[in-house]
């Protein structure tokens, strides 16, 4: 097995210094440029001399490829894979290949995972696999076809490197830029051969991001960064409790404040409406609102657990039944329980939500780091009071989601909409630009989670049954998701726990569903970033009770998932599992699959005598199948690694008498460099279709650090966050 | 009421409020996009930019506090630490999102212009202001060292 670790693609010294003094060319050839409206309407009324064979390609007469994206670039290396997978294809030059965000355009544009257009479920590069690699090659073929009808070969003698055709036989060459009026006016063909994988000249290699250069020099454009001319920046005064609403306001201290325009109440809260940043904040400040809260959330979180332990005592709804595992446990020989605590977790990504909006009476423009292009475009829509196909998105780099800004209520950007309507509608561009503090009182939360398992073994100490009781409330209810609810199962809730891969003979999964005002969302990896850590942690609980290795337990009950297997398999054998490991330092391991990819983890961990953490060291296999960019993959466990850490050692939203206790940095603490452990990334050489990497690394490193956490001190960690004497 | 102080090495009047942070005035009134707001309380480190070649979050920082003196931001880089910084960080391909990277190349020049053989623990003490939520941070780290390294050739 030929395995690529993230040592490997490291560059030595002096490769590192060479490619140094490449870099100016480098920034100047490749990045991503955001066009603009103007600019793609421009070139989509199609200049003769532009050949775009489909709505994902357009090559223009100076022989640059430009790549149109569906799936927003939030740093996953979307945008990068995109191109790559197209490119390969269409055996273009790399370094001539930009991208760009496509428009709101369902028909054209739909995610295939969920039939409107969007990104998120790790879905980018399993959407893109055949439909970008058909795009390409309808493209490559096309130009194939203008070639030789000019220079009267057969196109089977014409072949194809870096954006240019060749005849060797006359020793003709064309650029793809001077073939695409020809190629623009054949037909596209309906059938094309694709590459086999072992021509591949992009995919599996080192291609460098599309977007680094601009976002190392300060270029790269994010909505923070739009100024368009005459626009104002909003910022919202929301109720502080979950569910509140405006009972009355005084404008007049905001108002008073220099640069404030405008102070507008909207149905979220109350607007002030300001020349820049500083006067709305000012305004804001000082502006008085009278809140309802006749129908607000006013439990603290506290008593919202107690209610959830009491409810995992209660009968609940059936997510997955294999035998009989409730009287199998009672019989059992021997028996292993366990319940975990999950708090709500904020998505903080770097940018604070925001979103800039253009509105007149018949139009309605929007820019932002757009993650749910037509749910926001319809949401947009009837907040403006105007048809879908009149408001338009422009859809720059997101400094960050995690999930947050994939929302079916599309919250900031109806604010946004709802504030430049009650604003007057004029065309005036409205900035509305949240604060961190909003970010982190504004919910959208991952959900609070109850688990509870319980285990039976029989003499030969062999796992014989498993249950396992969710208890939180539903991502997908009351949405247009909530078709996907079945039989009162909100498949996010149990993904990862319903789907246990390891091979026991009774299992019973259930769920019982809370309500609260409390707004939830996705968070990256969603169901697993409490299902893994809970199967994971009590496994390895049921492994200790049964005498065995942990690793050696999980891998003899994979047996029938080879691919589970192979990536704990690696993951130990590069960990050197077995190896002897000083007083007061632990190895755990833990395994999972998230959007069809596999991910194990081992990590070592030191425990100080006052019981302080630091986690040393995360050695992580996966298995996405076809690597289309093997140090994008890397990179994304790595960050996928550091996020979930930061979660499981301090990330709590908690609530006192209904109001969030976290406002900023300083009390939703994330993990900062100097806790980020070494880690080495492996990945599995596979020939099955691409699956994502942006979310599974995130979910086994909380369980794989608790277990080497017990590892080292023989305390099992049941609640998260990790308890404080053991934070570093 | 105006501030004057010299801005990318241009001397520059800003006729702002006084107490406005100087990242706003920077972003708004200069109209220079690649200083990042993230937390607005010093505890992230988007802001990051340099007074007087000192790395501060410029978020806390009044304009009149600069008034007087050099300030540079990440369209105003120049030196050899800093040229050496973002080649580093693209060759190691540090940014994910990207968006906190304008401040922790900020921070990373700081401590280069200031530190030509940076240990792991003088990363970790300049560098542990700065908050990447997408936690590029090994690649910071190695970027840091890589960069010092070619300084040093």
């Amino acid at each position: 097995m030929t395995r690529t670790s993230l040592a490997a693609v490291r560059p030595t010294r002096r490769e590192f210094l060479q490619a140094a003094g490449s870099v100016t060319t480098m920034a100047l050839t490749i990045g991503f440029e955001w066009l603009g409206p103007s600019r793609r309407a421009a070139a989509a009324g199609a200049s003769p001399a532009v050949f775009a064979p489909n709505a994902f390609l357009r090559i223009g007469a100076d022989g640059s490829v430009t790549v149109i994206a569906k799936h927003v670039e939030m740093g996953q290396g979307a945008y990068t894979g995109i191109a790559t997978v197209l490119a390969e294809e269409l055996d273009a030059d790399w370094a001539h290949v930009r991208v760009e965000s496509a428009p709101a355009n369902v028909k054209l544009y739909a995610n295939s995972a969920f039939g409107m257009q969007g990104t998120g479920g790790s879905s980018a590069m399993a959407n893109s696999w055949s439909q970008l690699r058909e795009a390409g090659a309808k493209g490559r073929a096309m130009l194939l076809t203008a070639a030789a009808k000019d220079w009267k070969v057969p196109v089977t003698e014409l072949t194809t490197e870096k954006g240019v055709v060749f005849h060797a036989g006359s020793k003709r060459k064309a650029g793809y830029g001077s073939l695409t009026a020809k190629a623009a006016a054949l037909p596209v063909p309906d059938k094309v051969t694709l590459k086999d994988p072992k021509d591949f000249k992009l995919i599996g290699r080192h291609v460098p991001r599309v977007d680094v250069p601009a976002k190392v020099d300060g270029t790269a454009v994010f909505t923070l960064d739009v100024a368009l001319p005459g626009m104002l920046v909003a910022l919202l005064k929301r109720p502080p409790l979950f569910g509140a609403t405006v009972k009355s306001f005084d404008p007049t201290a905001a108002s008073a404040v220099p640069g404030v325009v405008k102070v507008v109440q909207v149905p979220h809260g109350v607007a002030v409406v300001a020349r820049s940043f500083w006067a709305a904040k000012q305004g804001r400040d000082a502006l008085v609102v009278d809140w309802d809260d006749t129908h607000a959330e006013k439990r603290s979180s506290s008593e919202m657990m107690n209610e959830y332990r009491r409810l995992a005592e209660q009968p609940a709804l059936s997510a997955r039944k294999v035998g009989d595992a409730v009287p199998a446990i009672k019989n059992a020989a021997h028996t292993v329980s366990a319940s975990y605590e999950f708090p709500y977790l904020a998505h903080a990504p770097m940018e604070p939500l925001d979103a800039v909006v253009k509105l007149t009476a018949t139009s309605c423009e929007i820019w932002a780091g757009d993650q749910f292009q037509t749910v926001d475009q319809a949401n947009a829509a009837k907040t403006a009071g105007l048809d879908p196909q009149h408001v338009s998105i422009n859809t720059l780099y997101a400094g960050g989601s995690f999930g947050r800004r994939a929302n079916v209520g599309s919250d900031y950007i109806v604010e946004a909409v709802s504030i430049a309507k009650a604003y007057g509608a004029d065309g005036t561009p409205i900035k509305l630009q949240w604060t961190r503090e909003d970010d982190i009182h504004g919910g959208l939360y991952r959900p609070m989670y109850f688990h509870k398992l319980e285990a039976g073994l029989n003499e030969k100490k062999e796992l014989i049954a498993w249950r396992h009781v969710i208890v939180g409330q539903s991502i997908m209810a009351g949405g247009p998701f909530e078709v996907m609810v079945k039989n009162g199962i909100d498949p996010t809730s149990v993904e990862g726990a319903a789907t246990i891969a390891y091979e026991i003979p009774n299992i019973d999964v259930e769920l019982s569903t809370t309500r609260s005002a409390v707004p939830v969302l996705w968070w990256r990896v969603v169901g697993s970033s409490h299902t893994t850590f809970a199967v994971e942690a009590f496994i390895d609980e049921v492994a200790h009770a049964a005498g065995k290795d942990p690793f050696a337990f999980r891998r003899d009950l994979l047996g029938h998932e080879p691919r589970m297997k192979a990536v704990l398999e690696l993951a130990a054998d590069k960990a050197g599992w077995s190896g002897p490991l000083p007083k007061g330092k632990g190895r755990g391991i833990a395994v999972g699959e998230a959007f069809n990819t596999y991910v194990a983890q081992v990590a070592e961990v030191t425990v100080d005598d006052a019981g302080r953490v630091t986690v040393d060291r995360v050695v992580c296999a996966v298995d996405c199948g076809i690597p289309i960019n093997p140090d994008v993959i890397a990179a994304q466990m790595e960050g996928g690694i550091g996020f979930g850490l930061g979660a499981v050692l301090y990330g709590a939203i908690t609530l006192k008498n209904g109001r969030v206790e976290q406002d900023n940095f300083n009390n939703y603490r994330v993990l900062r460099i100097n806790e980020m452990p070494k880690v080495e990334v492996h990945i599995v050489p596979s020939a099955e279709a691409p699956t994502g990497v942006g979310e599974p690394g995130v979910a086994p490193i909380g369980p794989a650090v608790a277990n080497a956490i017990f590892a080292a001190t023989g305390t099992r960690v049941h609640l998260l966050p990790f308890p404080k004497s053991s934070k570093a | 009421m105006s501030t004057s102080f010299v801005l990318n090495g241009a001397s520059t009047t800003l006729d702002a409020d006084p107490a406005m942070p100087l990242l706003w005035a920077i972003r708004e009134v200069s109209g220079l996009h690649g200083t990042k707001f993230g937390c607005g309380m010093a505890l992230c480190g988007a802001c990051t930019l340099h007074v007087d070649g000192e790395a501060v979050r410029s978020c806390v920082m009044p304009l009149s506090s600069v008034a007087g003196k050099q300030v540079t931001t990440i369209e105003g880089l120049q030196s050899k630490a800093a040229k050496a910084v973002q080649a580093a960080w693209i060759q190691l391909q540090v940014p994910q999102c990207g968006y906190c990277q304008s401040g922790q190349v900020m921070s990373a020049t700081a401590l280069l212009e200031k530190n030509t053989a940076p240990t792991d623990a003088d990363i970790d003490g300049a560098m542990s202001g700065n908050i990447c939520r997408c936690a590029t941070y090994s690649r910071i780290r190695a970027a840091i060292h890589a960069a010092a390294q070619s300084i040093k050739a």
